[in-house]
């Protein structure tokens, strides 16, 4: 982890057209490709610890991006940097640019709250609310955003446990708790509880580190068909699970970002040797 | 090569069992002797005061000196009167200053306010009538209900504090980052989500610090003062259990002294009251 001294300087946004990229972190994309975050020099200090460092990657929108990097490098906390969840850490500092849709996210008229309810995030360990029940953990973030009809909360509740592929085994007992389903039924509850409140994107820290192969399948199934609607930017430590169901990869080393492209190229051919040692299992 | 033998030597084995059974039956009888002082309390006040418990001390005010009968009915509803003016201090202040150090304050300010809590848990009950006779009593020339329940209240605040802190560390932050994921202000993930998942270790906080507060004397002797009558009005002395206990301990009459013990069996019993609804409660969110 390499520790630089924090930077004088507040926030500049940098803009769009300048700067260039270094070759290894170069995206073949195409042209016409949208761009969902656009991030630039992007740092974060936590303390006097630097866990980003100079980071810059677009991140495509419509698109799966899996993270990919030994424990420690900064990939759960570069994810959290994108719906300001670092916040909650005290004591942490950012310097660079980080636009969502060409929006600067950390501008000052910028209500976190408004970000994290078009970013989406899941976590690694199911976190239903323990008070409330199926049908309740689904709508909270609605209800508790405001949304009163009643008509609109019903056909959210089976649309998004649908997309969540859950509708089937908890429909005919949506008042029981939350935290009676199973493990991976959990998980995929806090999915459908993140999609309710339709968010752009989806920001999946380690989703199936904690279930086993089956319910790791559905969570994945599920990822393919969100891709078409929504941007998935997903953490893992399961490198067959990143080339499964990533259209990106991007690999980051000691909070740095090596190297970031098409899934394939990453796994297949990558540019940078040690992203070339770690996908083929020699360090990590 | 000699293997080691998995044979127990005998004679050792047999040392080693009654080294065993002895500290066994030693930790029994340790356990034994916390529980004895309970049980003598609930023996003294039973064979002392339940002779002298019958439907007119429920009903009855104290009679005159010299006459027999006569019982604490206003004791009673004033120790709930107090309690519940204890309750509307004590409750809100302690909720709130608890939601304070575990949600909002920063790290150095909170370690003076638990510091100033830990001393108020610590200051002598009597200091506390002292401090709200020079507050409220001396100011308006009166002691009075609202002086008693202030003592009270403000005993509780600290007791009240503290646990509500304690129970909301303990909701995991994954909950707090959960909730703030799905956009949902701050003040709405506290009241709705953290202060939801808790609420059965504060209200058992609260009767915990209801139940500490309800047996204290020395608070009310310059605040409440005590009062052999009904009260109908809360600028005025009012009856509590443990006074009127204290004022019937100490007087020279045999039939005082009986329903001194009757009046202490019934304080003891809604202290017990309330100590069971904790466990109840406490076993309910166990079980889950």
């Amino acid at each position: 982890m390499s520790i630089r001294p924090p930077p004088v300087a507040p926030v500049q946004p940098v803009s769009v057209s300048g700067g260039a990229q270094a070759p290894s972190t170069a995206v073949p994309a195409s042209a016409t490709e949208e761009i969902a975050f656009d991030i630039r020099d992007f740092s974060l200090w936590y303390g006097a610890r630097q866990a980003l460092d100079t980071v810059s990657i677009r991140v495509p929108a419509r698109k799966v991006t899996a993270i990919i990097g030994p424990s420690g490098c900064g990939k759960s906390t570069f994810l959290r940097a994108l719906n300001r969840l670092h916040e909650l850490t005290p004591g942490t500092r950012i310097s660079g640019s980080l636009r969502l849709f060409g929006e600067d996210l950390y501008g000052r008229d910028v209500d976190p709250a408004v970000v994290r309810r078009r970013v989406g995030m899941v976590f690694q360990k199911s976190n239903p609310f323990p008070t409330l029940s199926i049908e309740e953990n689904v709508l909270v973030g609605l209800r508790l955003n405001g949304v009163r009809d009643r008509a609109f909360l019903r056909q959210r509740l089976e649309e998004t446990l649908r997309m969540a592929a859950l509708w089937d085994d908890v429909k005919d007992h949506l008042r029981r708790p939350g935290i009676s389903l199973s493990g991976g039924q959990q998980q995929r509850l806090c999915i459908a509880r993140s999609l309710a409140v339709e968010p752009e994107i989806l920001l999946m820290d380690e989703p199936c580190s904690a279930l086993d192969p089956l319910a790791t399948a559905k969570i994945e199934e599920l990822i393919q068909s969100l891709r078409e609607t929504h941007t998935v930017v997903i953490v893992t430590h399961n490198m067959q699970q990143a080339a499964r169901c990533s259209d990106r990869t991007a690999f980051f080393y000691l909070g740095k970002l090596v190297e970031f492209a098409d899934t394939r190229t990453v796994f297949m051919n990558p540019h940078n040797p040690q992203t070339e040692a770690y996908v083929s299992g020699r360090f990590g | 090569m000699t293997r080691p033998s998995f044979q127990l030597n005998p004679a050792r084995d047999r040392w080693r069992r009654a080294i065993n059974r002895a500290i066994t039956v030693l930790l029994f009888l340790c356990a034994v002797l916390v529980m004895t002082p309970l049980f003598l309390v609930i023996y003294f006040l039973v064979s002392r005061g339940a002779s002298s418990l019958d439907w007119n001390f429920f009903t009855q005010l104290p009679k005159p000196t010299g006459e027999l009968g006569g019982g604490m009915a206003n004791a009673i509803v004033g120790s709930l009167t107090l309690l519940a003016m204890a309750a509307v201090i004590g409750v809100p202040l302690g909720v709130l200053g608890g939601i304070y150090l575990a949600e909002y304050g920063v790290a150095r300010l909170n370690g003076y306010v638990r510091f100033a809590a830990d001393v108020l848990n610590g200051v002598p009950s009597i200091v506390w009538g002292m401090v709200v006779y020079l507050m409220l009593v001396v100011p308006f020339k009166t002691f009075s209900a609202y002086a008693g329940g202030v003592a009270l209240g403000l005993m509780m605040i600290p007791l009240v504090m503290r646990t509500t802190e304690e129970v909301l560390v303990l909701v995991p932050q994954s909950y707090r980052e959960a909730a703030l994921a799905l956009g949902i202000a701050r003040w709405k993930v506290i009241t709705k989500i953290v202060l939801k998942t808790a609420l059965k270790g504060i209200v058992t906080g609260v009767l915990i610090a209801l139940a500490r507060v309800a047996g204290e004397t020395a608070p009310l002797l310059f605040t409440a003062l005590g009062n052999n009558f009904w009260n109908h009005n809360l600028r005025e002395p009012i009856a509590a259990l443990p006074l009127q206990i204290f004022s019937y301990a100490i007087s020279p009459y045999d039939d005082w002294h009986r329903q001194a013990w009757a009046g202490a069996l019934v304080l003891m019993a809604i202290i017990l009251a309330i100590n069971l609804s904790v466990r109840a409660l406490t076993r309910g969110r166990n079980s889950r």
